[in-house]
């Protein structure tokens, strides 16, 4: 088992996920599986390999400093559950 | 600070890009809008939409780092930062960690004995901003304006080599001074353009090992920044001494209470697995763009004050408050483009009755009243001896009203000032003639007399005699008789 009980919790609180103390054996187990699995490619020596950012051998395309996007906020807006004032309204949150 | 306690401050700026639209989407920038009214489907990260780098976002980040020695990195990649909280849509931060796009570099600043010290920069890098919450106003709501959302910003991290709160704001207010020079940020602290995170530790003096540090957010004043890292050093030292431990932590400055607390809400999100943006490929900057960005560069506050003091002939403290803003150094060299017999008097003025008008009206010196020019023609009329200095006072405070350029104010009020000596020995004459006693005195050996005949002379000439040869007229006709 690579993975522990707290570290899944842990990624799960990251993650905003509620996760019963039921499950939590289950996914331990699901996961360590899945960690494992990946973890065979430590076994390619990569000691003289650059880290590769994208797989893509190309570089950033860079726009010019224009301003193209109009006011559309009503269209936006029109799935949000809670409006005012043009604020999305969420919970309080609050230090 | 207590003898056996060192304080280390290493500070983050965040500092404003000062471009038109946002680092990865064509919305406005523009300050103070109606909420949500520039923020498009990239910054509210919808899905299916892709980011595209803005190349001025990139060409300021790059003229930073010339300006302060850096190295501009060929290839600098872009990382998600990921954490959640209602202003940030996305679910993650564009930012940049292991690759970013400025490395090293040094700022030159004064330390507490005003002795040169040579700051270490880690690191600059480019990233986006997030959204606005209000917690007021919206009952048990937070209100979310996403304005601001994806407006570009470069982070300036310090190596933690600051050893006073007041070498982290002689550092903040030379950064502050040297991004608005560039050009690349109005560094609006009001507006939240220009802001920093103090780390701040304490340790035995003489200890290697670094203490254990807390981190001090969203510093947006000069004065606040002050405070809040001596109140920290405070907290810090006195809790050692009791016994305790410092923990590390984010904590907020209240400036209410003159206080910092722990924002604990903010500890389990401290781990916010980087990793590289697969919506963005590596940025890679040729050398041909560094040596166009390095021939844009403007002089730099350091070499604008030292070719002042030389050029010039200035105080170096004249120098340094003259150089503080590339406008107000700007406007005092076009004064003396335009008259530069005296370099010194332009500096008096621009520092003295032109600061204090700007102050008084509350105005920058790009909305001066009185342009560069025409400050110049007054000079000349002061040097030239048409108008004295004090007399120069009235004639800046006309032009100053709008009642048009020196020579006009001088003609049109008749504050030529006299020289014509027959006309001054006339005045002087009645003087004395009206004040026989005082003559008296004063050729009985009160020489401190002379200075109630000038006041008389400047009276009855409504303040136009030369005060010079009024001086010497009333020195000579005194002895004589």
């Amino acid at each position: 088992m690579s993975l522990t009980k707290d570290q899944v919790q842990h990624i799960a609180t990251l993650a905003r996920l509620q996760v019963a103390d039921a499950e939590l054996v289950e996914l331990v187990d699901k996961l360590s599986k899945i960690v494992d699995f990946v973890d065979q490619l430590q076994a390619v020596p990569t000691d003289n390999v650059t880290p590769m950012a994208h797989p893509l051998h190309m570089v950033q395309r860079l726009r010019p400093d224009e301003v193209t996007e109009r006011n559309d906020r009503d269209h936006y807006q029109q799935n949000a559950l809670e409006l005012r004032d043009g604020h999305y309204l969420v919970p309080k949150v609050i230090e | 600070m207590s003898g056996q306690w060192e304080v280390v401050i290493g500070l983050e700026i965040h500092a404003q890009l000062a471009t038109h639209s946002k680092i990865f989407s064509g919305a406005s920038t523009q300050y103070g809008a109606e909420a949500n009214t520039q923020a498009c489907l990239v910054d509210l990260g919808y899905p299916g939409v892709l980011p595209v780098l803005n190349f001025e976002a990139v060409r300021m980040a790059a003229t930073f780092g010339l300006a302060i020695g850096a190295t501009v990195a060929p290839r600098s990649v872009f990382a998600r930062k990921n954490y959640f909280y209602p202003d940030l849509p996305k679910g993650y931060q564009i930012s940049q960690f292991e690759l970013p796009i400025v490395i090293g570099g040094t700022l030159l600043i004064k330390d507490d004995d005003g002795n040169d010290k040579v700051v270490n920069v880690t690191r600059a890098h480019l990233e986006e901003d997030a959204g606005k919450s209000t917690h007021e106003g919206f009952d048990q709501y937070s209100g979310i304006d996403l304005n601001r959302a994806g407006t570009p910003l470069l982070e300036i991290v310090s190596e933690p080599e600051l050893s006073s709160a007041k070498e982290a704001v002689a550092y903040m207010r030379k950064m502050h001074t040297l991004v608005r020079y560039l050009g690349i940020s109005d560094g609006n602290m009001q507006e939240g353009s220009f802001r920093c995170d103090a780390n701040v530790s304490v340790r035995p003096r003489g200890q290697q090992e670094l203490g254990t540090r807390t981190e001090l957010k969203n510093l947006n004043s000069f004065r606040f920044i002050e405070k809040a890292i001596n109140i920290e050093v405070e907290r810090q030292i006195e809790l050692i001494e009791d016994g305790g431990k410092v923990i590390q932590e984010t904590r907020l400055y209240d400036s209410d209470k003159d206080e910092t607390r722990s924002m604990r809400s903010k500890e389990e999100a401290n781990d916010y697995r980087y990793f590289p943006d697969p919506d963005l490929l590596p940025v890679e900057i040729t050398e041909e763009f560094i040596d166009a960005v390095r021939q844009k560069l403007p002089e730099l506050p350091d070499a604008k004050q030292a070719r002042f003091i030389t050029q010039f002939e200035l105080k170096a403290a004249d120098a340094e408050i003259l150089t503080a803003s590339r406008a107000l150094a700007d406007y005092y060299e076009a004064t003396v483009a335009a008259f530069d017999a005296d370099p010194r008097l332009n500096a008096n003025w621009v520092l003295g009755d032109l600061s204090a008008a700007l102050n008084r009206d509350g105005l920058d010196i790009v909305q001066s009243k009185v342009s560069a020019e025409s400050l110049a023609g007054m000079l000349l009329r002061i040097k030239d001896n048409t108008i004295s200095g004090k007399i120069g006072k009235d004639v800046f405070e006309a032009m100053w009203a709008g009642e048009g350029s020196a020579d006009t104010v001088i003609d049109a009020k008749g504050l030529k000032q006299i020289t014509d000596t027959s006309a001054i020995e006339s005045i002087v004459d009645e003087v004395i003639a009206a004040n026989p006693e005082q003559a008296a005195d004063f050729r009985a050996g009160k020489d401190k007399l002379i200075g109630f005949f000038v006041g008389q002379v400047m009276q009855k000439s409504r303040g136009k005699a030369n005060p010079g040869q009024v001086n010497q007229i009333l020195k000579q006709k005194l002895s004589q008789d």
